[in-house]
């Protein structure tokens, strides 16, 4: 009785020391080393793996992070400058510093300024309407409004909005990772800015149509007027293929540009609503006016 | 009763609601404006020779093929180039036409307009392929790939044993070739023999679906006296009329995927396009008109006529008495794979075979349920693909496996999403699952 259970103890024993010998030769004999910074750096990255530094997710990055020379062209958007910072400091490699981003939908042709002009009854999938033909609307260029944008957002930084069926960016969520930029088969999300408090303005129109053409199919269209370039004292507005479009690099958010615009393309956001300048100018010309008549 | 000869794997059978069949075609009087698309066939547009208030005649070139696989197009009327702009296609999107003002019908001098069969192939083999080329014929049936090519045979390529001639037309309602083959039964045999000197083949066989039993008939009584030549009735089922499909029928054999018919020693015409080569060669003339069938069941007269490139659907639809007022969906083409128009300004085109009107009752897709597994999709599909897996692999873009599925060889016939009791838009996945493979494998090549 008590050999057999000496037996199969000794036995075990000795296979498990075999075995575990095998293993410490194989581990050593095969031993890739990596370097341990990868997975330090990793941790200090949002490990969201969207894919919008341009590689494959956040181990790849921090890879590339660690083993190349030059890091200036890679950046984290999720991160940001902080990120980067943190890793640069780490690493000891300058990085770029880059303003921080939020993606914009350039269309504004909501249902009411946008009327269909026929049915589309295929799948609900903006790729696979803009196979199909233009889209349901006058605008060949506008939101097809399936939301593939939304299904890709991997931060629930966009929303369908149930009365305009466009998209809407939740700012705060946004982290200009791409993925809408390059899902829309339309191209009509940008990266864009953030500035303080979100300040941005930009011309929420891509259609390329001549005037008339577009602002039949939409009343929002940018219409190419010219009214914006010419009040707009930077020169950041230019106009190509009949649609302007404001250069965010020279744009001093002056919000000169968006009253003029006589189709409401050129959008504001995060400003402070406008009454108070309108409500203080007419005023002061009225005490004007009133001292003169006195 | 022998067995018909068919292809072995799926297909279905269609209610194939031949309206116009009995219906002679009729030429059409010309409309005031034409445009015309500078792209009407597969590979590179056309580059425009002509500029705006230009008088040009029928028949004339307006537009020259540039690049390898390209056509010519030609003026279908004479007139006045009034604009030179985008306008909207049979593919939804604008794109760059040539619009004319339609002032008369005079021809070019080149073109013999006697009406009489000339039966006489008198020129060689180099200047018949020179003549389809200039003539910018494409191939009818809807694929519109330049004909000229596919008599090209690339030097260490196997060389083509015989000529296919479809005259299948599987698609329902249309009857476009079925007039054709009725009507011109001579100049479509004399443009078999064209093509069988063209490609030096000493064998040709015309697929005929078999419900088309009086163009079976005729063309019979024509070929007695010619040697070579075969008439094949094939079983009614869609898709017949698929290249791959009608070659497996007739040859019996496999066109291995993402190869040429030629791999088979197989060159495929539509008949359509064979009454095309018979007059550019014989009479000079080029591919300036077609025949195209306008039917539905709620018209009061389906016809077929001959139709100028260019001439807006619009204008069809008036020679039929207008646009019944229940309509809820213009098709350019046959109901499984044509396409519903979104306006009908829209010009024909070399690819139109037909003007197809739905009622609105009839034309809207049922919602999208989910996947049953019932399989049917499986059955049908005449290239043996499994459409259901290809639809959710194009759905989440697993791109790399949906082209190890195949995907690439689907003919976009429609019968999965013809047959799913689900009505789930299972081509209109695959499509998109295919222009995925095709942009990753194109920036693979790229990349090397």
């Amino acid at each position: 009785m008590t050999d057999a259970i000496l037996y199969t103890v000794g036995s075990l024993s000795g296979l498990g020391l075999v075995s575990a010998f095998v293993l410490f030769v194989v581990a050593s004999k095969f031993k890739v080393y990596e370097n341990p910074k990868i997975g330090q750096v990793e941790e200090m990255l949002p490990n969201s793996n969207c894919g919008g530094c341009g590689l494959p997710g956040c181990r790849p990055f921090a890879e590339a992070l660690v083993e190349r020379e030059d890091i200036s062209d890679l950046f984290c958007p999720v991160g940001g400058n902080d990120v980067m910072k943190s890793i640069s400091t780490f690493l000891g490699k300058d990085v770029a510093e880059k303003d921080p981003m939020v993606a914009v939908l350039r269309c504004n042709g909501t249902c009411e300024a946008r009327p269909k002009v026929n049915t589309y009854d295929g799948a609900k999938s903006c790729k696979i309407s803009a196979m199909t033909f233009a889209g349901d609307t006058g605008c060949d260029f506008g939101c097809d409004g399936h939301g593939d944008c939304v299904a890709v957002c991997d931060f629930d930084a966009l929303y369908m909005d149930p009365v305009t069926h466009l998209p809407v960016v939740i700012t705060d969520n946004c982290t200009a990772c791409n993925a809408c930029v390059l899902e829309c088969p339309k191209n009509l999300f940008e990266l864009r800015p953030k500035k303080k408090k979100d300040l941005k303005i930009y011309v929420a129109c891509m259609n390329e149509d001549k005037a008339g053409i577009a602002r039949k199919a939409c009343s929002h269209a940018c219409i190419a007027c010219n009214k914006c370039v010419d009040v707009c004292p930077k020169d950041a507005i230019t106009i190509e293929n009949n649609v302007a479009y404001i250069h965010a690099d020279l744009c001093t958010l002056c919000r000169k540009c968006a009253p003029v615009c006589p189709t409401n393309a050129i959008i504001e956001t995060g400003f402070p609503p406008k009454k108070e300048k309108t409500e203080v100018a007419p005023a002061k010309v009225s005490t004007i006016e009133e001292l003169k008549l006195n | 009763m022998t067995m018909l000869k068919t292809f072995p794997k799926g297909g279905l059978h269609v209610p194939d609601n031949k309206l116009s069949e009995k219906e002679a075609i009729q030429s059409i009087n010309l409309p005031k404006t034409v445009q015309i698309p500078i792209a009407q066939h597969i590979g590179a547009p056309a580059k425009i020779i002509v500029e705006r208030n230009d008088k040009v005649r029928t028949g004339q070139v307006i537009a020259k093929s540039s690049g390898f696989i390209s056509a010519n197009i030609h003026s279908p009327v004479t007139g006045t180039v009034t604009k030179i702009d985008t306008f909207l296609d049979s593919s939804g999107y604008k794109n760059p036409m040539v619009s004319i003002r339609v002032e008369e019908d005079n021809w070019i001098e080149e073109v013999d307009l006697s009406t009489e069969v000339n039966s006489e192939i008198t020129v060689s083999k180099e200047e018949i392929l020179q003549r389809i080329q200039n003539a910018g014929i494409v191939g009818l049936g809807g694929a519109t790939f330049p004909s000229h090519i596919k008599l090209m045979v690339p030097e260490h390529a196997k060389a083509p044993e015989i000529l296919l001639i479809n005259g299948v037309e599987c698609e329902p309602y249309l009857t476009a070739d079925h007039r054709l083959m009725l009507e011109k039964p001579d100049e479509i045999i004399i443009g078999v023999q064209i093509l069988m000197k063209a490609l030096g083949v000493s064998r040709a066989a015309i697929g005929i679906e078999n419900n088309k039993k009086d163009a079976i008939k005729i063309l019979s009584e024509r070929i007695k006296n010619i040697k070579g030549i075969e008439i094949v009735p094939l079983k009614v089922k869609y898709p017949q009329g698929g290249e791959k499909q009608l070659i497996k029928a007739i040859i019996k054999k496999e066109v291995p995927a993402g190869k040429l018919p030629l791999e088979v020693g197989a060159v495929v015409y539509n008949v359509g396009t064979t009454f095309a080569v018979y007059e550019a060669v014989q009479k000079n003339k080029p591919l300036i008109e077609r025949v195209v069938t306008v039917t539905g069941k709620s018209l009061v007269k389906p016809s077929n006529f001959w139709v100028r490139i260019g001439t807006p659907i619009e204008h069809l639809l008036q020679a039929v008495g207008g646009v019944p007022e229940n309509t809820g969906k213009i098709i350019n083409g046959g109901p499984m794979m044509g396409k519903a128009l979104k306006d009908y300004t829209v010009p024909v085109t070399k690819g139109t075979s037909g003007i197809l009107l739905i009622p609105k009752e009839k034309s809207n897709r049922r919602p999208m349920q989910p996947c049953v597994r019932c399989a049917k999709c499986v059955d049908v599909c005449p290239m043996g693909l499994e459409p259901f897996l290809l639809m959710a692999l194009s759905d989440n873009k697993l791109v790399e496996r949906s082209k190890d599925d195949n995907i690439l060889s689907c003919i976009e016939c429609g019968s999965c999403s013809y047959i799913c009791p689900s009505s789930r838009p299972l081509l209109d996945y695959i499509r998109l699952g295919k222009a995925d493979v095709n942009k990753f494998l194109k920036s693979q090549k790229d990349g090397k």
